[in-house]
């Protein structure tokens, strides 16, 4: 007995969905090495293949077939964004724990593809942040204000071989946000803060641009109606308010919406990270509800918590909320309920 | 121009329409033997009404509607009756069902026909001839036709839609129906208007489609219908999305659309029913597509029992490297299990499969949640969540989830990026929930008819005491007479009051098992009655036999 | 010292109060456990659990005499239910039972004496007839339980198994192996 329908199907499959991603990915990954060094490169190559190893290794422990499941596409782009998030030129060994972590233990132990709760790539950036804090804060420095740039082989030496010839003075830096804390908590007002040059013209220098990378990518997705229009608007929307009227009522300690927007994870979390179907909310309604929360709580964390930026942190309390958001926001079925409208 | 709504979701299958569209209808030759299946029809299977031996003409009666939702089914030439017995029909079971077996006679006799009056017979009396002629849906549904045209007392039926969207891909037997009989399915439908009562007709037909939308246009001049041309969108047939598409009205949730006062028919059971009426014949043929891998697809007129391997031999036979055959169309249809099976009333369609146009559907992989079956689902339900819920048998919760609202398109399987046969876990779960349902109900039977007996035999037990007594007492009384005891008469007052009282109970609680039984019961006990006493005859003239 | 303790002492009097009238106010009226039993087991009455019914058995499940496994007409599935009901393990049929395809009773009817009998036996009236009259099978009321077939004098009830056919087919679960299958 064979099942309906009996025809060539749509041409849709995990793959291509995945394969769409990575392309949507590119312009952003593009910008960062030209704005960042050519060590996003390596950070991207190394977590790939871990993810690769640790996905063949855990479907192996499983029993499962590797080839479908190796080439879905699913564990590069958990990869890609795990490396995107993280501090590039970091040892090889950080990106090591976070993938084990985003592919082990927030993928498989939750029942692989399709059957995790959490953003894996959010769960890997989370823990290397509440376990090595000291090396999540040493972020790559724009080349702009970096008084040195390793070039790619450099790069390969730093990652795994720890200390090359330069201090890590030269190329790393705390980025915009981690700035803004700092100085805030030192009692400096957000105006005196943001004219300093890291600051860029709205979300940091060299930041501003790969965040404008992200949002044509995210574009892209659009396009592709991979996403929908409800994750993004609704994130960034709502930071935009929060933020807007935070600044509203007291500027002298909050930065405008804008920066909110362009700095940080925000965008990557508005297009690509909170928008994986797996772990985000899948109606309508429920999606606007899920990324306001989030968005929120971005801003929250940002200006209040104890990290720099909150956007793992949001999108995995996001996710928890997930089932009972969705059980809550079920859409109308066609043919029932009309009555809300006379009543 | 009408104002047209747009149903949610759907998608663009390729239509594949034009192989089989190149050449006219063909009248199917008449073959030595058919098959003819006494379930075709939605409801209780027609009874066989001929036995093996039984010469029948074309158009005779051979099974009797049994039940209310049922429909007769009649002898597609004439010949002789070879069996009545469990045949293959075409269902995704595989299964065999009860089949009148013809040997045609090679003359084609029909039964003598009459034109029906039916602007002047009387509504009730015409829809009973329908039924006896065995007119159902041939959309695919095959729903009786004479309870759909049937307003209701309180009902009014103001719009009535003849559906020719034909969404289907590959499907082409209502687009040639229209282009070659366009004025006699406006004839049928301008007697279904009469019969429902119905003000407006509108033809619903795909745009994929513009030689029937041209015939059916040229055909409507003046008789107030109007033929709508519909963006080509699967499942843009659906009863629920016509009547959506054109009206604006949405059907309820478990209605029907007479509930939004339209009734939708196919351009093919308008069809039927003029035939029926205007010629006073019963449904014994309907037009079939054979089409995809063989020699020479196009559109049949194939009498009812044809088996499919006559009629694939009729379209020049199956082209090498055939990977067996679709009921129905791609979407919908299921795979024939044995080209023995005949076409049957809801059979529009047989596409032979090849490798390339019908390739095996790719090894599935998880949900990803994408969502891409809740955007192309035209009943506006979140497939992913009902298929969780029908993979670890969760029915209840895919009833909160109203899985009972799909109506297995199968647009979901379509776009799903894993390649999940949705509908096959929603229709496994559906017949589930049914099982259930009937299992449920059984054994609250069993048990309550377990409980009546238990009281039942309290209830004798006692009777039994109560009639001991009374002959006792009555002993007893025939002793105290004499005596003019008072005591005695005083027992003897309470004695008949509790009698009285125990009859009254007695006639209170009738038993219940073999009263008010429901008829086809009793007439089933009947039939047994009936058998016995020929037995018995049947023994006492063996009986006799044997003394001479 | 003292006016602590008076104080705790009022609050935990207060609380139980609450709790207490809550308790009898929300009270949620359940099924008595026979009852959720009974609704479980499949009513054929068929008596293999040597009780004379399915509610005497659920009785005596109820009051903890009799196993969970004493049901063959309910089957693996049935035990697992009643097992999941009561919170134990569930266990296999019990020695000697085992699990048959749903049948019912069929009469031969040229051989039937109409001796009432098998009415007699029938837990759930679901054979009809009179005496010296052909008995018949109701075979929509029948259960299955095979209790007619014993008492007949003439051997002539047997079962008969029920088969799937269009009326009563079901999709099956579909298959689709994810999993290598070692």
């Amino acid at each position: 007995m064979t099942g309906s329908p009996h025809t060539v199907l749509a041409g849709n499959s995990v793959r291509l969905v995945m394969l769409k991603v990575l392309v949507a990915l590119i312009p952003g990954i593009v910008a960062h090495a030209w704005f960042f060094g050519p060590g996003i490169w390596v950070s991207l190559l190394l977590c790939t293949l871990l993810g690769v190893a640790f996905e063949a290794l855990a479907l192996l422990m499983r029993g499962y077939p590797l080839k479908p499941f190796l080439s879905d596409g699913s564990t590069v782009v958990t990869a890609w964004l795990l490396a995107l998030s993280m501090p590039t030129l970091a040892p090889w060994w950080l990106y090591a724990v976070g993938m084990l972590f985003a592919i082990l233990v927030a993928k498989h132990l939750y029942g692989g593809l399709g059957q995790n709760l959490f953003n894996p790539a959010m769960i890997g950036f989370a823990v290397l942040l509440v376990s090595f804090p000291v090396y999540m804060t040493q972020w790559p420095a724009p080349v702009e204000l970096a008084s040195h740039t390793p070039d790619l082989i450099e790069s390969f030496d730093l990652v795994f071989a720890g200390q090359g010839a330069v201090s890590p003075d030269a190329y790393t830096t705390a980025t915009p946000l981690d700035l803004l804390r700092t100085q805030r908590l030192a009692g400096d007002e957000v105006g005196g803060i943001m004219a300093q040059p890291a600051f860029g013209v709205v979300g940091g220098t060299g930041h501003e641009m790969v965040v404008l990378m992200y949002l044509l990518g995210g574009l892209l997705l659009l396009n592709y109606r991979l996403i929908t229009w409800h994750i993004p608007v609704a994130f960034l929307g709502t930071i935009a308010v929060t933020a807007g009227v935070l600044q509203f009522l007291d500027p002298t300690n909050h930065p405008d919406p804008l920066f909110h927007l362009t700095s940080g994870g925000a965008m990557l979390a508005a297009f690509f990270i909170l928008t994986d179907p797996v772990s985000a909310s899948a109606t309508p309604r429920g999606k606007l509800i899920y990324a306001g929360l989030a968005g929120f709580l971005v801003v929250m964390i940002r200006n209040y918590g104890g990290y720099p930026d909150g956007v793992a942190f949001t999108v995995l309390i996001a996710n928890m909320a997930v089932p009972f958001i969705d059980a809550y926001t079920q859409p109308r079925v066609f043919g029932h309920g009309r009555k809300e409208k006379g009543k | 121009m009408r104002k047209l709504h747009a149903f949610n979701g759907g998608v663009h299958p390729e239509g594949h329409k034009g192989e089989s569209t190149g050449r006219p209808i063909e009248t199917m030759p008449l073959l030595p033997r058919y098959v003819v299946p006494l379930r075709q029809h939605i409801g209780e299977p027609a009874r066989p009404v001929v036995k093996p031996g039984d010469r029948v003409l074309r158009g005779q009666l051979i099974g009797q509607p049994e039940g209310y939702v049922s429909v007769g089914v009649h002898a597609p030439t004439s010949g002789r009756v070879l069996a009545v017995e469990p045949r293959p029909v075409p269902h995704p079971s595989g299964l065999a069902d009860l089949c009148v077996v013809i040997d045609s006679d090679g003359e084609d006799r029909t039964v003598e026909t009459a034109p029906l009056d039916w602007r002047a017979m009387d509504p009730s009396a015409l829809r009973n001839r329908l039924r006896e002629m065995g007119l159902a849906g041939l959309g695919g549904a095959v729903f009786p036709s004479f309870i759909k045209l049937n307003p209701g007392a309180r009902r009014h039926i103001p719009i009535l839609i003849l559906n020719g969207a034909e969404c289907e891909p590959w499907i082409t037997c209502d687009d040639l129906l229209m282009r070659e009989r366009a004025a006699d399915i406006l004839a049928g439908a301008e007697i279904m208007r009469h019969m429902l009562g119905t003000e407006e007709v509108l033809v619903g037909i795909e745009d994929n489609k513009p030689e029937a939308i041209a015939a059916m246009t040229a055909a409507a001049g003046g008789r107030g219908v109007e033929v709508v041309a519909i963006a080509s969108l699967y499942p843009g047939g659906g009863g629920k999305q016509i009547t959506y598409t054109l009206t604006g009205r949405v059907v309820p949730a478990g209605g029907l659309s007479t509930d939004v006062g339209v009734q939708v028919f196919n351009v093919g059971t308008a069809y039927a029913l003029l035939r029926a009426i205007r010629d006073g014949e019963p449904l014994v043929s309907r037009i079939v597509t054979v089409t995809g891998h063989v020699v020479r697809p196009g559109n049949f007129e194939t009498r009812l029992g044809t088996p499919v391997a006559d009629l694939l031999r009729a379209a020049g036979g199956e082209l090498p490297d055939a990977t067996g055959q679709i009921i129905g169309g791609p979407m919908m249809g299921f795979g024939l299990m044995d080209e023995a099976a005949p076409i049957t009333k809801s059979v529009n369609c047989v596409i032979v499969k090849n490798a390339a146009l019908f390739p095996a559907a790719p090894a599935p992989m998880p949900c990803i949640r994408c969502g891409a079956c809740a955007r192309a689902c035209p009943a506006e339900l979140q497939p992913f969540e009902l298929y969780w819920y029908a993979r670890t048998r969760d029915f209840g919760k895919t009833q909160t989830y109203h899985l009972f609202d799909c109506i297995e398109c199968g647009c979901c399987s379509y776009v799903c990026p894993s390649h999940i046969p949705l509908v096959e876990y929603y229709r496994f779960a559906k017949s589930e929930i049914w099982s259930r349902e009937h299992e449920k109900q059984a054994a609250d039977q069993a048990r309550e008819r377990h409980e009546f007996r238990a009281f039942r035999l309290e209830r004798e037990k006692q009777e039994k005491a109560e009639k001991l007594a009374k002959k006792a007492s009555e002993r007893l009384e025939g002793g105290a007479v004499a005596a003019e005891d008072p005591e005695a008469a005083r027992k003897k007052a309470l004695l008949q009051a509790a009698i009285a009282k125990a009859q009254k109970a007695k006639e209170a609680v009738r038993p219940k098992n073999v009263d008010n039984l429901p008829p086809d019961k009793q007439r089933e006990i009947d039939a047994i009655e009936a058998r016995r006493a020929q037995a018995g005859q049947a023994e006492q003239a063996a009986e006799t036999e044997a003394k001479r | 010292m003292l006016s602590a303790i008076l104080v705790m002492a009022g609050i935990a009097l207060v609380l139980g109060g609450v709790l207490g009238w809550a308790a009898i106010r929300f009270r949620v009226q359940e099924d008595p456990l026979v009852e959720k039993i009974d609704a479980i087991l499949p009513q054929t009455q068929c008596g293999q659990c040597g009780y004379p019914g399915c509610k005497p058995y659920a009785e005596a499940i109820s009051k903890g005499d009799a196993d969970i496994n004493r049901c063959p007409p309910g089957g693996e599935e049935g035990v697992k239910r009643l097992a999941e009901l009561l919170g134990v393990e569930p266990k296999p049929l019990g020695e000697g039972l085992e699990h048959k395809p749903k049948s019912v009773a069929v009469i031969d009817e040229a051989l039937c004496i109409g001796c009432t009998l098998c009415i007699q036996a029938c837990p759930v009236d679901a054979i009809v007839g009179a005496a010296k009259q052909m008995h018949t099978v109701v075979a929509d009321e029948c259960t299955g339980c095979e209790l007619c077939i014993q008492p007949c004098p003439v051997d002539c009830i047997r079962m008969e198994v029920i088969h799937e056919d269009i009326a009563n087919w079901k999709w099956r679960y579909p298959v689709i192996p994810l999993k290598k299958v070692a």
